[in-house]
């Protein structure tokens, strides 16, 4: 209780002090070890009556020290800062989390220091949990995050209006990319792990609470909503990845598909139609038939078909083939990913491999079939996906 | 993304190495903690490290499981690994940029491979 409390009062408390004495880099480090003081203290001494006053006092303190301990020629106005005490409830700013998750992806960083600087600044994870849901050591992590505060040191806290779709953008990656990194099929060692796609999920819930009505926020909530509904069928006993059209449908959870459905149905009615919204269109009609044969892959394809326009992209257009061949069958669905190996970025993707395999293989040709399934399993980077594939190529026949 | 990059020796890396006086070899030495040092500060470098000669090799084998070993030199061994880094970085190209600042590069024997996650995409 008290660990979702402190995560989710820490870009409120790292607004405050930055609000309050500018520097962020140096607040940061204060929220830092205010946030570690209450996870060693709430716990034996009990949730204070003001959570958020608390760790704003003890922050700020923090924070003065630092300065103390900087130069004494600063002493004198550090003498000022003290006198002066710290609000116990200061005026809640309403964008928080926003101008927060603004300022780590930046555009001066790269993707894992934005990704990484997210998770400590607007997440409240600690540097060890970052590195351990990344499975890098804590000093990777700890580079990472200090090289971006000193990158970003000197840039304007808050944001010039006409740089923010753009700046937005960025955020809503960043925050899918975390979904994605934490989409992984681990079963053992996950004890220690903080659940990324919570995390990421967490994050865009905050986001969205001060941009309700922006259609790509909600677009990419109702996404990940969508996505993690179908977890719990995503991996069977032991460990193997189970494609969509196999999975136990009765396992997805409910609830989420609900809560995906009801919002990308408003945001589409409402807000101008943006990739994420139409990302979480497709994993909606997945989610919503009752069984694989149910599923309306027509719609699938009209939607593959906006947002190739929308978005294009290499995956964008290889999903677009699988929806094709469900609609025109296999052999039509060959002939267009024939089409497609003119793509550079597709060219060297093992993806193709493993499209072409499937739809040989429903065309009846296993022997084409196994050895495109088994040329994928030598090229992908991932060793579920690896064991899938190579299971799917020995189901076609021996070696 | 995590990448190994894998560093050989080879019989002309390594009479290169040998020819080699005390103050180049402190350079080159001193070459690869500036690397280190810069790989440490970007955040991308897990791990790396410098391995002893084949002559300190020992062959593992194991039959009716118990393990045997067969001491070196390997002889027949024309390259041999002489050294690794484990990196963290953005991309492939980045790995191969970082594997063209080791010094054996220039004999041609670094090789850059991904490393297998545990990443599995919905399928």
């Amino acid at each position: 209780m008290s660990e979702d409390l402190l995560r989710s009062l820490a870009p409120q408390v790292l607004t405050a002090l930055v609000r309050r004495y500018g520097d962020f880099d140096a607040c940061e480090d204060a929220v830092q070890e205010a946030l570690l003081a209450a996870a060693q203290q709430w716990p034996a001494d009990g949730v204070p009556d003001h959570p958020k006053g608390w760790l704003i006092t003890t922050a700020s303190r923090r924070r003065i020290e630092q300065w103390r301990s900087e130069t004494a020629r600063q002493r004198r106005e550090e003498t000022v800062a003290l006198a002066e005490p710290p609000d116990p409830e200061p005026v809640a700013a309403v964008d928080d989390t926003l101008t927060l998750l603004l300022l780590c992806c930046h555009p001066s960083l790269t993707r894992p220091s934005q990704v990484a600087l997210t998770l400590r600044a607007v997440g409240g994870l600690t540097t060890a949990e970052i590195a351990r849901a990344f499975l890098v050591p804590e000093a990777t992590i700890g580079q990472r995050i200090s090289r971006a505060k000193q990158k970003l040191r000197g840039t304007r806290f808050a944001l010039p209006e006409a740089e923010r779709p753009e700046r937005l953008a960025a955020v809503l990656q960043v925050l899918y990319l975390i979904f994605t990194e934490g989409h992984t099929a681990s079963s053992g060692g996950a004890l220690n792990r903080v659940e990324l796609t919570s995390e990421a999920i967490r994050l865009v819930r905050q986001l969205r609470a001060e941009l309700p009505d922006d259609g790509e926020v909600t677009g990419l909530l109702a996404l990940m909503l969508l996505t993690e509904a179908r977890r719990p069928a995503r991996v069977d006993a032991s460990g193997a990845l189970v494609p969509l059209a196999s999975q136990d449908r009765s396992l997805w959870n409910a609830s989420l598909i609900a809560e995906g459905v009801s919002l990308i149905t408003g945001a589409l009615s409402t807000a101008p139609v943006g990739p994420y919204q139409l990302q979480a269109a497709i994993a909606a009609v997945h989610d919503e038939a009752a069984t694989a044969e149910e599923t309306d892959w027509a719609e699938i394809l009209t939607l593959y078909d906006l947002l190739r326009v929308v978005a294009p992209g290499p995956m964008v257009t290889l999903n677009r083939v699988v929806a094709f061949a469900q609609v025109h069958g296999p052999s039509a669905g060959l002939a267009e990913l024939a089409g497609t190996a003119s793509d550079p970025a597709l060219a060297a993707s093992h993806r193709v491999d493993a499209v072409r395999a499937h739809l040989l293989e429903l065309s009846g040709d296993g022997a084409g079939a196994r050895g495109a399934y088994l040329a994928a399993a030598r090229r992908t980077l991932s060793l579920p996906e690896q064991a899938y594939l190579q299971s799917r190529a020995a189901r076609l026949g021996p070696g | 993304m995590k990448y190994v990059v894998l560093i050989y020796g080879n019989p002309e890396s390594r009479r290169a190495w040998e020819g080699m006086s005390d103050e180049q070899r402190a350079a080159g030495l001193a070459y690869y903690q500036q690397l280190n040092d810069d790989l440490d500060a970007s955040g991308e470098r897990i791990v790396s490290e410098r391995l002893a000669f084949p002559e300190l090799t020992k062959r593992v084998s194991v039959s009716d499981g118990a393990p045997m070993t067969t001491d070196g030199p390997f002889a027949e061994a024309k390259e041999f690994l002489a050294g690794f880094y484990l990196l963290d970085c953005e991309s492939f190209e980045r790995a191969v940029e970082i594997a063209g600042r080791v010094p054996e590069a220039s004999f041609g024997v670094v090789e850059v491979r991904p490393v297998m996650g545990l990443h599995g995409p919905e399928l």
